[in-house]
């Protein structure tokens, strides 16, 4: 059987579009892992959070314009929920008391508020060496545990008393205790319940801005007290703001320190993987000595060797000791991965087909080490945000007035059982962003994971 | 085997060296004066002070007469508390700290494993979810404010029951160490859980498993002598960093609880700039960390057939 | 993924049995290791659970401290801790009473005249090894105090003895120091100059006695425990665990024991955290405690008594006078005045009962000719006008040849209420005048090396009292003292300040201290904040703590144990 070729057979076959294209898009490493995190919704809603957080910081005090360093001494560690409803009352004078008239017993001078309270009361048969005056919120029971001591009038014929401590708007029990000439209590104590009203000066009014210029406001009319989302601290400071100025100082230092101590640690390991031999082992004892250093008490000592001048924050020397003291775990890493990768086949032919050092450093090791590195990062933040909070805790971190969350926390636990809206704002900040860190982690190990590519 | 330990004990020594150095060279370069006194002192005085704690000679003398004391072991006198030796102070508080984190480290062992196994036994289902919230909440939540909130609870559990069930603080029987040693391992514990979890959950799905199950073993000979077994290896390669975080981590605990640790008096003491109270402790727990480490890798290398010490 | 093999019907239930088996030995692991533990802790712990607050069969007290005495040598001395503790287990040729009057210590009499003093000694004053109390034990003791070896804090008690001073410099010899003993029981004392208060100044714990014999036999370790360390007083100790606890028992030899009406003392927990303590309180662990701003709706709550005290220790704003610093501006120093509010901050920021808005110099506790000092003298008035401020604050930049007031550098230390302070004033004068205050928050060692390196414009101090006399804070502003840091200087002061040393009149000497307290107002030396106080609870059943500015505090010497609570 005679075959005839015919010359059209000899033609290159017509490039068919169809067989160029790949059925699936092509992925690079990152597109990847970008898919696989965004399948990942616990990953994906701590991304979120972490992006919130941020724009909490960065734009949050241009929405929310309140000085985080104003006091208003009006509002002293109100909670969010407080009434913020205020008599106007005229400025405050000096008072040299008045006597009781007979038969009116103990009771308040003028009317109560939260500038002053006055008490007068008539004088008391026993009382040789004077009184001492008690104020409690609750009332007295048989402990005869008449609250707070006020104070005493060491003359039996002053009868009088002002008080001006820390006053709230809430009821008191006023109590007044007869003493002897040694100060000792006696028998016939008197108590009165007195109610005390919220109150504000004028001048102070105007100092924060409720009352505008040129106002018509009296002593009497009811006013609004500024408004604290959040409540307000120990100095009646505003607690949004300082939160969203805390987190600056916050989300800094556990951003920045391990951003620039997994730098450090990728420089010193990429370098002492890649040199090998010799100076690997020399560069990795001394990584070993830092590594030996007790953490917490060199973090401690560190900041007081740098110290902190007058006006500064704290925040530098806290850097730079978590920056000294915390590369070498990164530096380990990578140092392993790059011996690891320098190992690899792909290299081998790399380096036949005439790759120099710089592109194969550039090209294949810190690209395939970059998924460690970032998976350490996110790791990092959270132990950067917890050491921070810590030595504020133990007094040796940010400096006053610089707030930080860990120094919020401090001041809040203190009065953890009466205004526990100081310790939860700052405590509850702290773990959504150390737990956002912690899963944004954990899904980015997940989704970088070169065995877990090949799994699907 | 022999030389293995001699050359690790060699580098050991070099460390803590290197340790006492850093620290040496931290603390002279700390600005302020750890003699200066409330009261302001006569010159005459002073130098009668500092040529007691040997400040009056040079830097790099002082280096030495510090390096030859350490070599005998001897951390010379206390600035503050003016006739104890700094090794008393580490003698007597050393004790308590070290107790206090072996209980942390045992709870947080324990209590990992079990945990973590418990979870990944009923993975998704009830169990699993709330101990995984607690995990969270262990991981995210500060200890100082662990430690203040528990403290708060056992006053309002005494205050409560009428009796005391658990003392509120202090040291001196196994009762004052239940709640601060808790505290103390609970962010490790919760470290632990999620890592024996997930590493049971890898190994649920490992050849070795596949084959004992389709040699017909018995499910709890699977489950004791495969998975949990297995399972439980890089929990113990964590234990060594975890016994350093949580010895040197002690100073809230021991603050909160009242409790006579060292960590408590190194605090202090740099409040105070108590020098050789400061050199003291800091080259101490740096020595006790490297030998411990040690410890564990040569104890490790024993165990683990796979790992060959050389 | 492919599933679980746990997700096997029976493989769960069975593995849980397993796990819970291992549960099982993993606690009764944990319980052996416990109980060795337990007698592990038992070496080195305080056992501070095992007693109540107050134990009325052992006739004992417990209570916390809130640190550890850092030594017991009352040559030495110079912290509060150990002076409590000191003041319970010593005694002095004089003594206090429970209202704070002078009594007879170990000595039974005395005569002070102008240039010496004579103190006769009692008898039956013992050490609690048997031995008597001798005058040879003061000599001793205060020629260790002055001893320039020795390099004592308080060295400078010893300068109002003849040569004192000559002696604490190392120009002259010990001996030449003006006490002796004529016999056993015979202290002769010469002074260096006329001194009105000498009577109030041997009550003071470097005047107390040791032992010559004792001392050496400790071989340099006097004091650092328990039993190396004799005593005098009212109590001895027994036990000291360091950081931990210390037993004070009743010493059987006191000469005065039958007045002695606890039998122990014991000091069951030591921690600076006063949350803790006032828990330890709530729990009826102590007897007593110390209360923060934040522990006093708690202490309401509970019902419990809660009281008051002034500590007699002065906070107060310094100004650096030095000619380089703005400070030494006096129209400055005016603005700054007239808008600081001490009431504001008593009232609106500490907000602790007890604390008095500072008015003066001299705290009001200080005695005068016959009632106290500032019941007889008042204190200048405060002003307070923003108005004025201002007007001082432009004559102020005039004075200065400047167009803004520089940013001033306030010295702090890093005390959290020292911090809280100094924020609400870098907020005060921000706010009123216009002046930019930066903080320099220091540890205290660092803070007191910038003191005496008069490295600050502003610092905020303190000042307790060492002697029951207005001359205590008096002489802290005269030219020549060292704790003058801000280096001011008035030849008026100083002559005020030698008069209030030297003469024997005291209504010539109140007379000077009123002035001198005029002069620091309208100098605007210093701007006081605050008096500080103290709110504390006390068990029921204790009756008779004492609480003092000078001395032992808090005081248990007097204590004593009611049988039920009233």
């Amino acid at each position: 059987m005679a075959e005839s070729y015919r010359a059209e057979d000899f033609e290159p076959l017509h490039v068919d579009q169809a067989t160029q294209t790949l059925s699936r898009p092509s992925l690079s490493y990152w597109q990847d892992a970008w898919v696989r995190l965004k399948a990942n919704r616990r990953a994906l809603f701590s991304l979120y959070i972490v992006l919130a957080l941020l724009a909490f910081t960065l734009f949050g005090p241009m929405l929310w314009t309140v000085d985080p360093a104003s006091q208003d001494l009006d509002q002293v560690s109100q909670p969010p929920w407080a009434d913020r409803s205020a008599t106007l009352v005229a400025p405050y004078e000096p008072w040299q008391g008045e006597p009781a008239e007979p038969g009116s017993g103990l009771h308040a001078a003028q009317t109560p508020n939260t500038q002053a309270v006055r008490l007068v009361w008539e004088p008391m048969g026993n009382a040789e060496g004077g009184y001492r005056i008690y104020r409690n919120v609750f009332a007295i029971g048989p402990e005869k545990a008449y609250g707070l001591p006020l104070g005493e009038q060491f003359d039996a014929a002053l009868t009088y008393f002002e008080d001006r401590l820390d006053l709230k708007s809430a009821s008191y029990y006023y109590t007044v205790v007869p003493l002897n000439r040694y100060g000792d209590e006696l028998e016939g104590a008197v108590t009165r319940e007195i109610a005390v009203r919220n109150a504000i000066t004028i001048s102070h009014a105007e100092k924060r801005g409720l009352l505008t210029e040129g106002h018509t406001a009296q002593v009497g009319d009811s006013i609004t007290l500024a408004a604290h989302p959040l409540g307000t601290d120990y100095l009646g400071r505003d607690m949004l703001a300082r939160l969203m100025y805390g987190a600056r100082v916050s989300l800094f230092i556990g951003i920045v320190a391990p951003f620039l101590y997994v730098i450090l640690g990728v420089a010193w390991g990429a370098t002492a993987g890649f040199l090998g031999g010799r100076m690997d082992g020399l560069m990795m004892r001394f990584a070993d000595f830092v590594v030996a250093l007790p953490f917490l008490l060199f973090m401690i000592l560190f900041k007081i060797m740098f110290g902190i001048g007058p006006g500064e924050s704290g925040i530098m020397p806290m850097l730079i000791a978590m920056v000294i003291l915390s590369w070498p775990a990164t530096s380990r890493l990578v140092r392993g991965q790059i011996l690891q990768i320098r190992e690899e086949g792909y290299i081998g032919a790399s380096r036949l087909l005439g790759a120099k050092t710089n592109y194969l450093v550039l090209r294949h090791m810190i690209p395939n080490t970059m998924g460690v590195i970032l998976v350490t990062l996110t790791f990092a933040v959270p132990s950067a945000i917890f050491t921070e909070a810590f030595l504020s805790f133990i007094g040796m971190g940010v400096a006053p007035p610089t707030p930080s969350w860990g120094s919020m926390c401090n001041e809040g636990i203190k009065t953890m059982l009466t205004t526990p809206h100081e310790l939860i704002f700052p405590a509850v900040f702290i773990s959504i962003t150390v737990l956002a860190f912690n899963l944004l982690g954990d899904g980015l190990r997940d989704a970088l994971d070169a065995r877990m590519r090949s799994r699907e | 085997m022999w030389r293995y330990t001699a050359k690790r004990l060699f580098q050991g020594i070099v460390t803590v060296w290197f340790i006492a150095t850093a620290t040496f060279i931290a603390m002279h370069l700390v600005p302020g004066d750890p003699l200066a006194s409330d009261k302001a002192v006569s010159p005459e005085i002073r130098a009668n002070l500092e040529a007691k704690y040997g400040l009056d000679k040079s830097g790099i003398e002082q280096y030495f007469i510090y390096l030859g004391n350490l070599a005998q072991g001897d951390f010379g006198i206390s600035f503050v508390q003016k006739n104890r030796l700094v090794n008393d102070i580490i003698r007597e508080h050393f004790p308590v700290s070290a107790t206090l984190g072996l209980l942390a480290v045992v709870f947080a062992g324990l209590g990992g494993v079990l945990w973590g196994a418990l979870t990944a036994l009923y993975r998704n289902r009830l169990p699993d979810v709330i101990i995984m919230f607690l995990v969270i909440l262990g991981i995210s939540v500060p200890s100082f404010v662990v430690a203040a909130i528990s403290q708060l609870g056992l006053v309002n559990l005494n205050t409560l029951l009428g009796v005391t069930l658990l003392p509120v603080g202090g040291w001196g029987s196994v009762a004052h160490m239940l709640v601060p040693s808790l505290v103390l391992g609970l962010s490790t514990m919760a470290y632990l859980t999620r890592l024996m979890r997930s590493s049971m959950l890898e190994i649920v799905n490992s050849d070795f498993v596949r084959t004992a199950k389709a040699k017909g073993l018995p499910p709890t000979r699977i489950f004791t002598k495969h998975q949990l077994r297995n399972a439980v290896l890089p929990v113990i390669t964590v234990l060594g960093p975890a016994i350093a975080a949580i010895t040197t981590g002690g100073f809230v605990v021991e603050l909160v609880f009242a409790i006579p640790g060292l960590g408590r008096y190194f605090v202090q003491a740099v409040q105070q700039l108590d020098y050789t109270v400061i050199m003291g402790t800091t080259v101490f727990y740096g020595a006790f960390l490297v030998f411990m480490v040690i410890a564990v890798d040569i104890i490790y290398g024993l165990v683990d057939p796979r790992v060959r010490l050389n | 993924m492919p599933e679980v093999a746990t997700d096997e019907p029976g493989f769960a239930k069975s593995a849980g049995k397993q796990l819970l088996t291992f549960a099982a030995i993993a606690v009764l692991g944990l319980g052996a290791l416990m109980f060795v533990l337990d007698a592990l802790a038992s070496l080195v712990g305080s056992d501070s659970g095992s007693s109540s607050a107050i134990e009325p069969e052992l006739n004992m007290v417990t209570i916390a401290f809130e640190d550890e005495p850092p030594q017991l040598d009352s040559t030495q001395r110079a912290d509060q801790i150990s002076g409590r503790v000191l003041g319970h287990v010593m005694e002095g040729l004089l003594a206090y009473d429970e209202h704070s009057q002078l009594i007879p210590g170990v000595a039974e009499r005395w005569e002070i005249d102008a240039l010496d003093a004579t103190f006769w000694l009692r008898k039956d004053a013992r050490w609690s090894d048997g031995e008597p109390v001798t005058a040879h034990d003061f000599v001793f003791a205060w020629r260790k105090a002055a001893d320039p070896a020795e390099a004592s804090e308080y060295a400078f008690m010893m300068h109002y003895l003849k040569n004192g001073e000559a002696v604490s410099n190392g120009d002259m010899p010990l001996d030449a120091l003006g006490v002796q003993a004529l016999d056993d029981h015979t202290l002769k004392v010469e002074l260096a100059r006329p001194t009105a208060f000498f009577d109030k100044l041997v009550a003071f714990q470097t005047f107390y006695p040791i032992r010559e014999d004792f001392f050496r036999s400790t071989n340099g370790r006097y004091s650092a425990d328990a039993h190396e360390l004799l005593y005098n007083g009212r109590f001895k100790i027994t036990s000291w665990v360091h950081g931990a606890s210390m037993m004070m028992v009743k010493n059987e030899h006191y000469w005065n024991r039958d007045a002695v009406k606890l039998d122990a003392i014991k000091v069951g927990y030591i921690t600076q955290d006063t949350h803790a303590r006032f828990n330890f309180f709530k729990d009826g662990k102590i007897a007593y405690t110390g209360l923060g701003a934040e522990q006093l709706s708690s202490a309401m709550e509970n019902n419990f008594h809660i009281r008051r005290f002034q500590d007699g220790s002065l906070f107060y704003l310094e100004f650096n006078h030095q000619p380089h610093r703005v400070t030494r501006s006096w129209h400055l120093r005016r603005a700054m005045q007239l808008v600081t509010d001490s009431g504001e901050l008593v009232n609106r920021v500490i907000k602790l009962p007890g604390y008095l808005a500072g008015k003066s110099l001299f705290p009001v506790y200080l005695p005068g000719v016959k009632e106290t000092f500032r019941r007889e003298y008042g204190e200048p008035l405060q002003e307070l006008d923003r108005v004025r401020a201002l007007e001082h604050l432009e004559l102020a930049k005039k004075e200065l040849g400047v167009k803004e007031i520089p940013t001033i550098t306030m010295l702090i230390g890093d005390t959290p209420i020292s911090k809280t302070q100094a924020e609400y004033f870098q907020a005060v004068y921000k706010e009123t005048l216009g002046l930019d205050v930066k903080i320099d928050a220091q540890i205290f060692k660092q803070r007191l090396e910038k003191m005496t390196n008069k490295d600050f414009d502003i610092v905020m101090a303190g000042w307790g009292p060492d002697y029951n006399d207005p001359l205590t804070f008096g002489d802290l502003f005269a030219s020549w003292n060292r704790n003058n840091h801000g280096d001011w200087k008035n030849d008026e002061y100083d002559a005020l300040v030698d008069i209030a040393q030297n003469s024997m009149d005291q209504t010539e000497r109140m007379e000077a201290f009123a002035r001198m307290q005029q002069i620091l107002y309208d100098e605007v030396v210093l701007l006081p904040h605050y008096e500080r106080g103290q709110s504390y609870v006390t068990h029921p059943q204790l009756k008779g703590l004492v609480r003092r500015v000078v001395g032992a505090d808090p005081d248990l010497r007097y204590a004593r144990i009611e049988a039920d609570a009233s």
